[in-house]
């Protein structure tokens, strides 16, 4: 065997964020025996940059009484816009107020209710009960009736992260970071674990496990402007997509949050809507209202995001020196001085360190930014992925479809931390019933593989063509044809547009040695499966001729229930360009497709004002 | 036409057999907004794909990015180039093992950080999935959560004198993560407990006071209060366990 070294577990977590950390934490304390592996240290996951808190109706706050479970349920099945999973989102709802108040446990310092009559920016006055006092309090979010997203101020995935990775810590369980699995070990039938790259040396490693699961978070970086960390590449769903026989669940629903900041698109909470703030155009009017006059600023964020764009293209956009393309304000002046750098200070940080911004007196820039990736790796509600026993996936990398098309705020944090519960309880059952069965000769064929797809890649034998060139003109395509707004034609064009890039990524060749962690070949050997994913994400789009959640077609505007109450399985054939589309009905057993409330069918569709 | 600027970066790969440490070059055109997380990834592209360094965020909560700028420890992706003379010198921050270039392994020492001092809820409780969360005040919640938002960046660390020359001092964020433990009502380690953990030469009492952590702490943590908090403490619980006839080494 030609790889570094050869670990074998029970469990092999690729990931280190919130859902592979709790899944991780379930498989140890069930006796089993885990290795997580990941790009970063845990604390460094893209989890710690959720800012605004964690859905569960646990009903403390003044504005949250008579919440429950049911009501968190309708919701989130609204907010999908009828696209996700009804049962996952009956667990998930009904499971993560237990989930909270495990966090609380461990540490989490939730912000607390505090007894008292309130007088909210909007002008309503409420009060806070005494017999709540000390309990763990909400604010409210977009697309919720009552308000339950709980939070430590706006760094609610770093104090979660943090707490989780101290339990980690406690049972000792190992973290292999600066660890990238680049190929998944099967069979077509059975998942044996990864071929890994180490981005310390540039060594290959192999681990070998009962169970993989998959917890690698987003694919936002396929495009050029989006809130994600940089890491945020969609390895994991590349990884699985490449078995040729695991598929990618709708991966064409992808979010747009309606306030990132240009010009470094970094997120501004939703809370900062939650909390009372509003959205100003150029005139410094508050347009929202007249969208959406029942949830205004707090309408899905799908919908918030067209809107604007809608206002922007009706010539309201503000031209500034902060952003290249017309933007709008996020106004939260008027929450004052003390609510801003107390409950808001991590986004009034990053106004103040990347604009010179003090939201407390200033405007903030925002557009619409890609931010969420509602497809992913297709599992049962179990967790288990289409296609390959032993393998799992979890949190932003899988289609467990808690979302359909599109995520409330607030569902994704919560999602990490209950899947990762839920999912982790049965990867656990999975794995105490599996045997280890490993075919060393198999193994060594994946191995080798790896192998030379690297010394290709530095000798150039396919090739000379530039990773960073690839990279930046599919991160442009998917802006210029998959965004917001999509039409056939222009999907087309984007999908031609990124074949071509493929077969370009095809005949990468490296400029430089590519020795030891060298930053341009783990690129390189990314490249491809990125293509892929985004590939996918722009045909499944082209062929979804419908409107459904943050999938919105200008020429087909309507939800179409009829014909589309399905999901898109994608599936990557050996020596394909273009992936391979199945889809599969989607039940609806607890509520039947409706209005969701808000949206284009229900509210205005253009303002009078000028 | 933007200013030009000379970047004057720390290379060695130790995984490069024969690599030597040394000072590297690269020029670029400033333009308007230019971070380093935008520069030095102008320059991986262009200029240099062997260049290492390490971002994740690039909004400055996750502390990945820290690495001396012009002798001064402070998070990259954060730093405008406008803020700087011309002529940019990065080197990767001390006492961490240094990767290749400006990519040092914080991971490894901090993961190290949280096994020494037991950095979790200590607790006699089991968690009662049936009960309500035990009530706690929202200024106790306030409170924790201002150690608690540490992004170990590393930058305290890097810029300590006791650090830079004592392999096992805690460091400020040591000393920071303990004290959120210490103000946390669900933790049920006693003073004596913590004594264990830092009250001694690597942890409070190492300390000799110059104070650089407080100075370049990108998230502004109070680590000059928050020591004083633990010394204090622990001066106390030392004292305690010397009546009672404990010896202390």
């Amino acid at each position: 065997m030609s790889a570094k070294h050869t670990h074998v577990c029970d469990v092999l977590v690729i990931g280190a964020g919130l859902a592979a950390e709790r899944s991780a934490i379930e498989c140890a304390e069930a006796g089993l025996n885990v290795i997580i592996l990941s790009l970063v240290p845990p604390r460094r996951s893209h989890s710690t940059a959720a800012q605004g808190g964690m859905q569960a109706s646990l009903g403390n706050a003044a504005m949250a009484m008579g919440d429950n479970p049911q009501i968190h349920f309708e919701d989130t099945v609204k907010g999908s816009d009828w696209g996700c999973d009804q049962e996952v989102a009956k667990m998930f709802t009904e499971t993560v107020p237990i989930m909270i108040r495990q966090l609380d446990f461990w540490g989490v310092p939730w912000n607390r209710v505090v007894a008292g009559k309130k007088k909210l920016p909007s002008g309503l006055e409420v009060e806070d009960l005494k017999e709540k006092e000390g309990l763990i309090t909400a604010r409210d979010f977009g697309g919720v009736a009552k308000w339950r997203c709980c939070y430590t101020s706006d760094g609610t995935g770093h104090t979660v992260q943090f707490v989780v990775d101290t339990v980690v810590c406690k049972l000792n369980i190992p973290v292999h970071d600066r660890m990238e699995a680049i190929a998944l070990i099967h069979d077509g039938t059975t998942c044996f674990g990864a071929v890994a790259r180490c981005l310390r040396t540039g060594s290959l490693n192999v681990y070998l496990a009962k169970s993989t699961i998959i917890a690698t978070g987003g694919a936002g970086r396929i495009y050029a402007a989006s809130t994600n960390a940089i890491i945020n590449e969609g390895t994991g769903a590349a990884i699985a997509l490449n078995t040729g026989v695991v598929p990618l669940g709708n991966m064409e629903a992808v979010q747009f949050h309606p306030t990132g900041m240009p010009p470094v698109y970094i997120l501004m909470t939703e809370g900062a809507r939650g909390d009372g703030g509003y959205l100003l155009d150029k005139n410094l009017h508050r347009f929202m209202p007249d969208y959406e006059p029942k949830k205004k600023e707090l309408a899905s964020r799908d919908v918030v995001s067209r809107r604007m764009i809608q206002h922007i293209r009706a010539g309201y956009g503000v031209e500034s020196k902060y952003s290249t393309q017309p933007h709008l304000w996020l106004d939260i002046r008027h929450l004052g001085r003390k609510w801003v750098w107390t409950n808001l200070r991590e986004i009034a940080t990053i106004a103040m360190n990347f604009n010179g911004l003090d939201p407390a007196k200033d405007l903030v820039p925002v557009i619409p930014t890609q931010h969420y990736t509602m497809g992913g790796v297709r599992t049962n509600k179990d967790g288990f992925a289409y296609g390959l026993k032993g393998l799992f996936a979890i949190g932003e990398a899988a289609c467990w479809d808690l979302h359909g098309f599109n995520r409330l705020g607030g569902n994704s944090l919560a999602e990490t931390v209950t899947a990762g519960f839920l999912v982790g309880m049965q990867v656990a059952k999975y794995t105490l019933g599996a045997t280890a069965n490993f075919d060393y000769k198999l193994v060594e064929e994946f191995v080798k593989k790896e192998e030379e797809r690297i010394k290709d890649l530095i000798s150039g034998k396919n090739g000379k063509e530039n990773v960073f060139e690839i990279r930046a003109a599919m991160q442009q395509a998917m802006m210029d044809h998959v965004h917001i707004f999509r039409t056939g034609p222009s999907l087309e064009q984007g999908v031609a547009k990124l074949q071509e890039l493929y077969r370009r990524s095809l005949k990468i060749g490296l400029r430089s040695s590519g020795q030891a962690a060298n930053p341009e070949l783990a690129a390189a050997l990314r490249m491809p499966g990125m293509l892929r994913v985004a590939l996918c994400v722009a045909y499944g789009g082209l062929m979804r001729t419908e409107s459904r959640g943050s999938h919105f077609r200008e020429d087909f505007p309507k939800r179409d229930d009829a014909n589309w109450l399905k999901r898109t399985l994608a599936y990557w054939k050996e020596g394909a360009d273009l992936p391979t589309l199945d889809y599969e009905p989607v039940a609806c057993p607890y509520m039947p497709p409706g209005d969701r409330g808000y949206g284009e069918a229900t509210a205005g569709a253009k303002p009078a004002a000028k | 036409m933007g200013r030009q600027l000379t970047f004057n970066v720390f290379r060695y790969n130790p995984s490069i057999p024969g690599d030597k440490p040394r000072m590297q070059e690269y020029r670029l055109e400033e333009y308007e907004g230019m971070t380093l997380f935008v520069a030095l990834n102008e320059i991986r592209e262009k200029l240099d794909p062997t260049l290492m360094f390490d971002f994740v965020c690039r909004a400055a909560i996750c502390g990945s990015c820290a690495m001396l700028i012009n002798g001064r420890p402070r998070l990259a992706c954060k730093t405008m180039t406008r803020s700087l003379p011309s002529r940019i010198t990065l080197m990767p921050l001390p006492v961490f093992k240094l990767i290749g270039d400006l990519s040092v392994d914080t991971g490894t020492w901090f993961r190290n950080l949280q096994m020494r001092t037991e950095s979790w809820i200590h607790t006699s409780k089991k968690f009662d999935p049936n009960a309500l969360e035990v009530r706690m005040d929202n200024k106790t919640a306030e409170a924790i959560y201002e150690p608690e938002r540490c992004i170990e960046c590393g930058c305290c660390v890097a810029t300590c004198v006791t650090a830079n020359i004592r392999e096992d001092f805690l460091g400020a964020t040591g000393i920071n993560r303990v004290a959120r433990f210490i103000i946390d009502p669900r933790d049920e380690r006693s003073d004596a407990e913590y004594f264990e953990v830092v009250g001694n030469e690597d942890g409070a009492f190492g300390c000799v006071g110059l104070m650089a952590c407080d100075d370049n702490c990108p998230m502004e943590i109070p680590l000059q209060e928050n020591l004083a908090f633990v010394r204090r403490k622990m001066a106390a619980a030392g004292l305690k366990l010397d009546l009672k006839g404990f010896k202390i080494s």
